[in-house]
């Protein structure tokens, strides 16, 4: 097939060349398809067009804001305002409601789980755990023990003040350090450890006497714990006779609590969040299961 | 040299298109394509308004495909999405029905009542109507360019895309509320997607029964490589009884014949079979892929016999095992009933009573349940354990329905609905809205101070209060 070859190139011979020319070989004139070129002409005259209206350019401080003053956070906002306006009637209710209503009535009720679960997943499962069991230092919100309470109205006014918070109204109390501080000595602390725990059938060391660490028990901590140590909402002072331990019930960790006192913080929400998602998240705590 | 003057010789893997002309015929099998087409048709444009009852929350359309809120209508039967099977056993019995159609007669199918067959029969009526016979057709496309050809191929295309936009305008009332449709496409308020349908719809049945027709049938359709599988010596055929035709010859060739005491067949070999043939193939070549069985042939064939005087039936169903029979000089045997055809009539059978008991049992109760994963359980002040669970409930009935649900394999156990604010004996009720579904967070609570598995099967069931109707699901209850 030499000469068929030979005789392709004889037919070429005359074609335009681009006028390069390495060694004797050169190159033909294969310009762009027309249409090709038109359509890369359009995209660079749509570039300066785009460059006009959007913004585009880095300033110094600022950038070009385009003629359409497009940005994609006022546009985020304006979808956000969209989402807010067309839950409508709805969403004014759940601002409006009462607690006790939003929980008896079914469709505010799924509004404000809804709400209150992605707010729940955004501001509180950092510290308290996708699933709201907490860990140690942090309450388990799913159980039915509750530091400042476990009424609707309560854990309302817990996520709004915090807990040792910045804010003027928030949760305030105390578990001292009767150890570092000195008011109970090491001995003291093991029998009145050994005593609490006995409360819930966890005594540790039959050697001690009880009684001895019920004596040291009335004096320190009955003030908030209440005589049969039951605890006392108003004050956070948590139940010590049930099978919950905030800070974990072994004797090292009972002992350790009582030595250095506890002071847990929860942050304040309000001026974080608006109301009404603090009162959806209210309502989905409560909904979690150990709601009162 | 001889090679280089050699013309060169291109081969294109691409067959195109010989245009065919069919001939109108008149006939018994005419007549009842012609039945076919204006029933089928029929039912096809009207059907979407026909009205069945339903109840206030329930749409009023006999046959309605509901995709925005997934629901199938079709007179007293209504289906949910999960029930998808009862659609797969349609197909599997619309399967077998083809099956058993061809192991006993054929390409009924393809011949009468397949949409491509039918539309292009209309469009050909409209081709035929405006243009004339195959003849003018002919003539007339060979013809150079005039204003009258030029009128008549705009007033056929103009028809032509009428009928298309009217399928495809058809088509979208059965995925909605017909008549309000009709209103809102003819004041221009309809949503894009009915037009957008329209329009694809127009174009697919306008290239396909305008331009593309026997092409469907031989390119893209599978059913003709499949044909073969299905089809024995005992099948009806539309077939050429060779044994009666054969030798062909005009009939003064067969006179001349008949007269020298030679053997003289009854086919005169005017070609009308051919003429009328819409796949554009001669029948007298034996059963072939491209034939789809419509009978036209044997119209044509008749009329012509009849004009001879000769007995009609050269083409007509027959079987290839009778045509052979009748050239040993055998009596024909017809054999319906034969192994292929009685286990597709079984399996039919079997598929439609299964269809139709799970119909006729089809419950309209549901319940699915799904255990928190997060956490797995958790224990309450009192050292009990609660688990948390996620309850979907079904309710199938075009009212609405109150459940009391109860929790078995846990004795002491207490259950509690997120949101329920009655209970009847310790059971919450649940309420689920007419022909819809509901989700309730569920919390089971262990009994208290009891030694529990890590894991215990338990059931829960819902109760209609009303009626005493049932449905329940098994799931785990956790501990430490």
């Amino acid at each position: 097939m030499a000469h068929a070859s030979q005789k392709n190139l004889e037919a070429l011979a005359d074609q335009e060349t681009t006028g390069h020319e390495w060694d004797g070989i050169e190159e033909f004139n294969n310009p762009l398809p027309r249409w090709w070129l038109w359509l890369l002409y359009a995209t660079v005259v749509w570039s300066i067009a785009y460059w006009v209206v959007y913004p585009s350019w880095p300033l110094v401080r600022d950038y070009t804001h385009g003629l359409f003053g497009y940005s994609q956070r006022a546009a985020v906002l304006n979808e956000v305002e969209a989402a807010r306006a067309a839950r409508g009637e709805l969403g004014k209710a759940l601002a409006s409601a009462p607690l006790e209503e939003i929980r008896k009535d079914p469709e505010l009720l799924k509004l404000a789980l809804a709400n209150g679960k992605a707010a729940f997943g955004d501001n509180c499962a950092s510290c308290h755990g996708t699933g709201a069991t907490g860990r140690t230092g942090y309450p388990n919100l799913q159980d039915d023990e509750w530091l400042w309470g476990g009424t609707l109205e309560e854990i309302y006014q817990t996520i709004r003040v915090g807990a040792r918070a910045g804010h003027g109204e928030t949760r305030q109390s105390e578990m001292l350090a009767f150890g570092r501080d000195g008011m109970l000595k090491r001995e003291e602390i093991r029998a009145v450890a050994n005593y609490v725990l006995s409360l819930s059938g966890r005594a540790f060391d039959p050697k001690l006497k009880l009684e001895d660490g019920q004596a040291i028990f009335a004096q320190n901590c009955a003030a908030c714990h209440g005589e049969t140590g039951k605890g006392n909402k108003e004050m956070g002072a948590p139940d010590l006779t049930d099978a919950i331990w905030l800070y974990g019930s072994s004797p090292e960790q009972v002992m350790a609590t009582i030595h250095n006192g506890r002071k847990g913080v929860m942050p304040s929400w309000e001026g974080r969040l608006d109301p009404v998602t603090i009162k959806a998240l209210a309502v989905y705590v409560h909904s979690l299961g150990g709601g009162q | 040299m001889a090679e280089a003057q050699a013309a060169p010789r291109t081969y294109t893997l691409y067959e195109a298109r010989k245009r065919i002309h069919p001939q109108s015929v008149k006939g018994k099998f005419r007549s009842i394509k012609w039945a076919i087409l204006w029933v089928t048709l029929g039912i096809y444009y009207l059907l979407p308004f026909l009205r069945w009852h339903r109840g206030p929350h329930e749409p009023s359309q006999a046959v309605l495909i509901d995709l925005a809120n997934g629901r199938f209508y079709f007179f007293f039967i209504e289906l949910w999405p999960q029930e998808v099977y009862y659609i797969m056993g349609l197909l599997i019995l619309a399967a077998f029905t083809l099956f058993l159609m061809n192991a006993v007669a054929g390409r009924i199918w393809c011949g009468y009542l397949c949409p491509q067959t039918v539309w292009t029969d209309l469009f050909l009526w409209v081709e035929r109507v405006i243009e004339g016979d195959r003849r003018e057709r002919i003539k007339l496309d060979a013809a150079p360019w005039t204003a009258k050809k030029i009128g008549q191929k705009a007033a056929k295309h103009a028809l032509w895309l009428m009928i298309a936009w009217w399928t495809g305008g058809a088509w979208v009332l059965y995925f909605a509320d017909a008549p309000t449709l009709v209103k809102a496409l003819a004041t221009g308020e309809a949503p894009l997607v009915a037009y957008l349908w329209i329009g694809i719809l127009t174009f697919t049945t306008y290239v396909l029964a305008g331009f593309m027709r026997e092409q469907v049938c031989t390119y893209m359709c599978p059913w003709p490589r499949i044909q073969g599988a299905l089809t024995d010596e005992h099948s009806l055929n539309i077939s050429y009884r060779y044994d009666r035709g054969e030798p062909r010859g005009s009939v003064k060739k067969s006179a001349q014949l008949k007269a020298q005491g030679l053997p003289a067949g009854d086919c005169v070999d005017c070609f009308q079979c051919v003429a009328a043939c819409p796949a554009g193939i001669d029948i007298r070549d034996g059963l072939q892929m491209e034939c789809i069985q419509c009978g036209l042939c044997a119209d044509a064939c008749d009329a012509v016999m009849l004009k001879l005087g000769r007995p009609t039936g050269l083409i007509a169903y027959d079987t290839d095992a009778n045509i052979k029979r009748r050239m040993r000089g055998e009596p024909p045997v017809y054999k319906v009933l034969r192994a292929r055809s009685l286990l597709y009539a079984v399996l039919i059978l079997g598929v439609g009573i299964a269809m139709l008991t799970a119909l006729a049992t089809r419950s309209f109760t549901g319940l699915s349940a799904l255990h928190d994963r997060n956490p797995i359980y958790v224990t309450l002040a009192d050292g009990s354990i609660r688990n948390g669970y996620t309850l979907r409930l079904l309710n199938k009935r075009p009212i609405e329905r109150r459940f009391t649900l109860e929790v078995d394999g846990l004795p002491g156990a207490r259950v509690e609905a997120v949101g329920a604010v009655e209970a009847r004996d310790g059971k919450p009720i649940l309420t689920v809205g007419p022909d819809r579904t509901e989700e309730v967070r569920v919390l089971v609570f262990g009994p208290q101070g009891a030694h529990l598995d890590p894991s215990t099967p338990i059931v829960f069931r819902i109760v209609d209060l009303a009626s005493g109707e049932t449905a329940s699901v098994a799931d785990l209850f956790k501990a430490p």
